[in-house]
């Protein structure tokens, strides 16, 4: 998984448009991000081809997580030509199946 | 067919954990089964003073990690998966997972609770946007900004000050004058010069465009409205048991929480309950845990009266 921050989210996620990119917002103190952090390394050797796949340490980067409108974790976004597409907010991650479900929505 | 455990665990907290520990160490061959992260609310709660000999580095994560290492060590194994209808029916149940079917010859359901939900217009749509339930996963945003906490129990009042950590200040906004929290919690939240409090308020509605930027309130003895601008709202007015699979299947009250007896056991042979899930007057790290050990030891001895005579 690349790691992006405030130095590099522009170029690879904003202005990347080859494919989807796909942003795991996590955080140092987040249990539940930690727990599914395996689990979607996983998911990006099945789809890494399809799909860009970056993480994003919101205690490190705290200014641009709230700038993308991320409050909570863990959050995952799909950006597609450097717009959001679809956004997963904490309430809406109990298992790696509802993060895998979005994913392939943007594989075809 | 498929291996025979001699317990199934439902539930990969503090509860669950600590049955894991005793039903190991009683040589059974035991599975505890969490869906999503173990130590349950336990490993979100920032700090667990409370728990007997849990002095030095008492965060949730750190408790229930060493709970779960314990268990390990003396042999109790672990499984993913989410549980999604069970069988009890026999005498040996049947659990069917999303990712495979487990058998076994007791069963103890420790599924927990979780958060309600304070109820206020928007409340799910700013989720994750403003709105929390979970102070140690979240505090970090809120550095240097304002928040609120909604409640006034022990929950409540350990995740404010917490939150003092890291927010500005804390608004404490509780629908009664006084807090239900243990006094010494309430004593430091007091002295807290961050903690400011608003009672005998509710929360009607969060406003904002995409993220939280205000509360209204409702004074409850004068109607009054106001607003109240914050960055952030935590919300902990209690709980909710996660008890959804088990209706019609085992005993439970009209909240949902399951009827046990001392022992631990349901109403169902074989079938045993630990934990938040189970009705009861205090839902604590320690009670839980209590209940873990007695509904591993009265499932062993189940076992041995049923299957090894």
């Amino acid at each position: 998984m690349l790691e992006v921050n405030k130095d590099n989210f522009e170029v690879e996620v904003l202005n990347y448009t080859e494919k989807p990119v796909f942003v795991d917002y996590w955080g140092d103190k987040c249990q539940k991000c930690i727990e599914l952090m395996p689990d979607v390394h996983k998911l990006e050797e099945k789809y890494g081809d399809k799909i860009k796949f970056c993480s994003l340490n919101t205690s490190q980067n705290r200014r641009l997580a709230i700038a993308q409108k991320v409050l909570g974790l863990p959050t995952m976004i799909m950006y597609v030509n450097g717009e959001k597409a679809e956004t997963l907010t904490p309430d809406k991650i109990n298992t790696v199946e509802d993060i895998e479900n979005m994913i392939k929505k943007f594989c075809e | 067919m498929s291996h025979i455990y001699d317990i199934v665990i439902i539930g990969g907290g503090p509860a669950g954990l600590s049955a894991g520990l005793y039903a190991s160490r009683a040589k059974l061959d035991v599975l505890v089964i969490e869906k999503e992260k173990f130590g349950g609310q336990a490993a979100t709660t920032a700090e667990l003073e409370n728990y007997p000999g849990s002095i030095e580095n008492c965060t949730g994560p750190a408790l229930v990690e060493r709970m779960r290492k314990q268990a390990e060590e003396f042999g109790t194994t672990f499984s993913k998966d989410e549980i999604v209808e069970v069988d009890f029916f026999d005498d040996i149940k049947i659990l069917k997972g999303r990712k495979e079917e487990y058998r076994s010859k007791a069963v103890i359901i420790a599924t927990g609770a979780e958060y309600r939900l304070a109820g206020f217009k928007n409340e799910i749509e700013l989720r994750g946007r403003g709105v929390s339930y979970c102070a140690t996963c979240d505090a970090d945003f809120f550095e240097g900004l304002d928040v609120a906490v909604i409640g006034g129990g022990d929950s409540a009042i350990t995740e404010a000050l917490y939150l003092t950590k890291f927010a500005e200040t804390v608004t404490i906004i509780h629908r009664r004058d006084s807090l239900r929290a243990a006094k010494s919690l309430q004593e430091k939240a007091f002295n807290n010069p961050k903690i400011k409090f608003i009672w005998d308020t509710v929360v009607e509605e969060a406003k904002g465009d995409e993220i939280l930027e205000s509360l209204v309130l409702r004074n409850v003895k004068t109607g009054e409205i106001s607003e109240l601008a914050v960055n952030g709202v935590f919300v902990f007015v209690g709980l909710e048991p996660k008890s959804e699979l088990f209706k019609g299947k085992v005993e439970m009250d009209d909240r949902g929480y399951i009827l046990t007896d001392r022992n631990m056991k349901t109403n169902v042979e074989g079938v045993f309950a630990a934990g938040d899930v189970v009705q009861k007057s205090l839902r604590q790290v320690i009670t839980a845990a209590a209940d873990g050990a007695v509904a591993a030891v009265a499932a062993e001895e189940y076992i041995n009266e049923k299957f090894n005579k």
